[in-house]
């Protein structure tokens, strides 16, 4: 949008540049919604309720989708591989608890534990895709992949003994899926919780993203951050500006994966649970696609395109089945989202600006 | 150069160029005495396995050929195949006969998916393994809206044995015992307790051979000129996108006739669920084969299904024997599936970027000379 203005067009013009920037699938993802918040009054669900839901699961994912931002920011494309972030703070998470912090304690040291692993996990992972510029993508989704899977096996041999995470008669192992409310679910989404009537608001969450996102945003205009812009906009020149190219990528993988890792433990405080094994395998795409939801493209991404994105999305995914079952009594939410969300990505890959890099 | 090697370094170049089947075969080497299976056991399992994937392995190679990589949307093959199967069901046509319109019925369902899926792929041009990957989800969404929404409500469905108790959408489970290895025992042969599906092999050989003829095909050229370089290509007067779309139609529809083959040999169709780990297993398959992404031949299919399903067959007795748990070598089996899929995705951009390194630096080299 920046640009837009700089360029000065005539009114009409900058309309039909605005249109088109925005971009048609927006346009009717956003009057979708839209029709849905308008529908919903007269198929029996209260909307006070509906948006309560929405603000809740825009709380458990924005920081998710925020950790898109440095990497596409520094030209790595969508970040596919974030499950390796989300394993450094499933880590965290589970070695916190197993080390008996319980409470808001159990919040802030699995945040603390995760960020070796997910400082460690960056590194590697930053390393390797510097080896393979212009083809992040693609092993961005096999490496995570084959870092869940081989997480898979982790979690049944690592010697986890907390009963409340492992399986109690065998003692081999932690659960698929465990309960956190003794340690730190609802720790940020209680905090200062504002309630009127049906509508809640998560104040402590929206607030924890909101200084994330301001931390992100204040990088993105320190020094290395422009350097990061500029290494993601034209490698070529920022090399001739004497930038590092593959130290600010590596960085920004490094802050990507950590970014996903507090996600992750941001959306469990949020959801209630701890889910491990295959569940990292279904995170990357819904992230993905709600940041190019908000607006953003392979390599341009901002704070507001984060914003935006996870509401839209986040909206759809809560209001199409309760308005679809009452209005049809027919619930293709699941289908709808499904398609919705990877149309968007495939409509992100196929735009020409994109495809010559 | 060449000849200054010494063999100690052409056998060093032989087990790198080589490392993944050599270690699947130390891996599978290791894993047989542990677990202890029979012989014949085994090697029922392995023909099994052989004639149930390769035909849907070998619909891989055209687009690899043609420099598109490797096809992730042959699941849209696959799912032609289940709708297929679905009408037939339905209209309970069993037997071969019910097998051929099968795959008859598939041919222009996947032939479209396969238009829509090379159109998509034409315009995200260096992206295309991703774009694919992609695409499969997609059209996975589309696929339940069809089967499990209009199914029944919009195209018609006869039997409620194939419907949903709600009356539309069809069940999480097509019975296709009638169909079950149909063509396998068709003409089958029994050698030393080793059930051999004749004509199963003979159609799969048949396709082999097609394939080996369609390379010496105009078309066949083109697609390896396009695979080579796309502009050299177009300055020759191919018609790149045409004969890009082409690899992926034909890959599709290979594919789908493939899934036939593969789902009258299980006898059970899961209608959400078959197609949706098709295409990693079977690309893992192919790359555990040797294959690359830029480069697959037939050898690699066939060594690859081999290796990678002895492996998959191994795995969870091995690792219920190693550490007294099943569920290990279930998810190291598809550990290593993801594994082999990364390592080979990884070679090949290296590979890619140096390529273009040495290019580079030629240039400049004769840039060079020029000067002076």
């Amino acid at each position: 949008m920046s640009e837009l203005n700089k360029t000065g067009a005539p009114a009409a013009d900058k309309v039909r540049e605005a249109l088109r920037e925005f971009g048609l699938p927006r346009l009717i993802i956003a009057a979708f919604l839209l029709l849905m918040f308008i529908i919903a009054p007269f198929t029996g669900t209260n909307l006070l309720s509906q948006i309560t839901n929405v603000i809740n699961r825009f709380s458990w994912n924005a920081v998710l989708v925020l950790a898109m931002v440095p990497m596409v920011h520094s030209g790595c494309g969508l970040n596919f591989g974030l499950p390796v972030g989300i394993i450094a703070g499933l880590l965290g998470a589970t070695l916190s608890i197993e080390w008996g912090f319980s409470g808001p304690l159990s919040f802030l040291m699995a945040m603390l534990i995760a960020t070796p692993f997910a400082i460690v996990f960056g590194l590697a992972y930053g390393w390797l895709l510097n080896k393979i510029k212009g083809g992040e993508m693609m092993i961005a989704t096999y490496v995570g992949f084959s870092v869940v899977s081989f997480f898979c096996m982790m979690w049944l041999v690592l010697p986890y003994k907390k009963p409340d995470m492992a399986w109690g008669f065998e003692g081999t192992g932690l659960r698929t899926t465990f309960p956190i409310d003794k340690y730190y679910g609802g720790v940020l989404s209680n905090f200062l919780r504002i309630q009127i009537g049906k509508l809640v608001i998560p104040t402590g969450a929206l607030l924890f993203f909101a200084l994330l996102a301001f931390l992100i945003w204040a990088f993105l205009h320190t020094k290395t951050g422009t350097a990061m812009t500029a290494v993601g906009s034209n490698p070529v020149f920022a090399r001739a500006a004497g930038i590092d190219v593959d130290k600010i990528r590596m960085l920004s993988v490094v802050m990507s994966t950590w970014l996903a890792a507090i996600g992750i433990l941001v959306y469990e405080q949020g959801f209630g649970f701890v889910q491990l094994y295959n569940a990292p395998f279904n995170m990357a795409l819904p992230a993905v696609s709600a940041i190019l939801i908000g607006g953003a493209t392979a390599n341009k991404a901002s704070i507001t395109n984060v914003v935006i994105g996870t509401i839209l999305f986040q909206g759809i995914v809560t209001m199409t089945p309760t308005v679809m079952n009452g209005l049809i009594n027919l619930d293709i939410s699941e289908v709808l989202r499904m398609v919705v969300s990877n149309g968007m990505i495939l409509y992100a890959l196929t735009r020409k600006t994109e495809a010559t890099r | 150069m060449n000849s200054n090697k010494t063999s100690g370094q052409k056998l060093l170049g032989f087990l790198a160029a080589n490392s993944v089947p050599i270690m699947f075969i130390l891996i599978i080497a290791l894993c047989i005495p542990v677990v202890g299976f029979s012989p014949t056991f085994l090697l029922n399992e392995i023909v099994t396995r052989l004639s149930r994937n390769a035909f849907l392995i070998l619909s891989l190679l055209i687009p690899i050929m043609a420099g598109m990589g490797l096809n992730f949307g042959m699941t849209l093959g696959a799912m032609a195949a289940e709708i297929a199967l679905i009408f037939t069901s339905d209209w309970q046509i069993w037997g071969i006969p019910g097998i051929v319109l099968a795959m008859i019925l598939s041919i222009p369902i996947s032939a479209a998916l396969g238009v829509l899926c090379g159109r998509i792929l034409n315009a995200a041009r260096g992206r295309e393994m991703i774009t694919s990957y992609i695409i499969s989800f997609f059209m996975n969404g589309v696929y339940q809206l069809v089967v499990l929404y209009m199914m029944g409500s919009i195209i018609p469905i006869i039997h409620n044995n194939i419907k949903l108790p709600r009356g539309y959408g069809v069940r999480s489970s097509v019975d296709l015992t009638r169909i079950r290895k149909c063509l396998d025992n068709l003409v089958a042969v029994n050698i030393a307790g080793v059930r051999i599906p004749v004509l199963t092999i003979l159609i799969i050989v048949a396709m082999c051979l097609v394939i080996v003829w369609f390379r010496r095909t105009k078309l066949g050229q083109d697609m390896r000129a396009v695979g080579q370089d796309m502009e050299v290509a177009r300055a020759a007067g191919i018609d790149v996108e045409r004969t890009r779309l082409i690899s992926i139609v034909i890959s599709t529809v290979l594919a789908g006739i493939g899934m036939v083959i593969y789902l009258q040999n299980m006898g059970d169709m899961a209608t959400y669920s078959s197609h949706s780990q098709i295409g990693m297993f079977c690309i893992a398959a192919l790359l555990v084969g040797g294959a690359s992404v830029d480069k697959a031949s037939i050898g690699n299919v066939f060594l690859g299904v081999i290796l990678f399903h002895t492996m998959f067959i191994l795995a969870p007795s091995a690792g219920a024997k190693i550490t007294g748990n099943e569920v290990i070598g279930e998810y190291f089996r598809v550990f290593v599936s993801y594994g082999v899929i990364t390592v080979a995705l990884i070679m090949y951009e290296t590979k890619k970027r140096r390529e273009k390194a040495g290019i580079g630096q030629q240039l400049a080299a004769a840039q060079k000379e020029e000067g002076k």
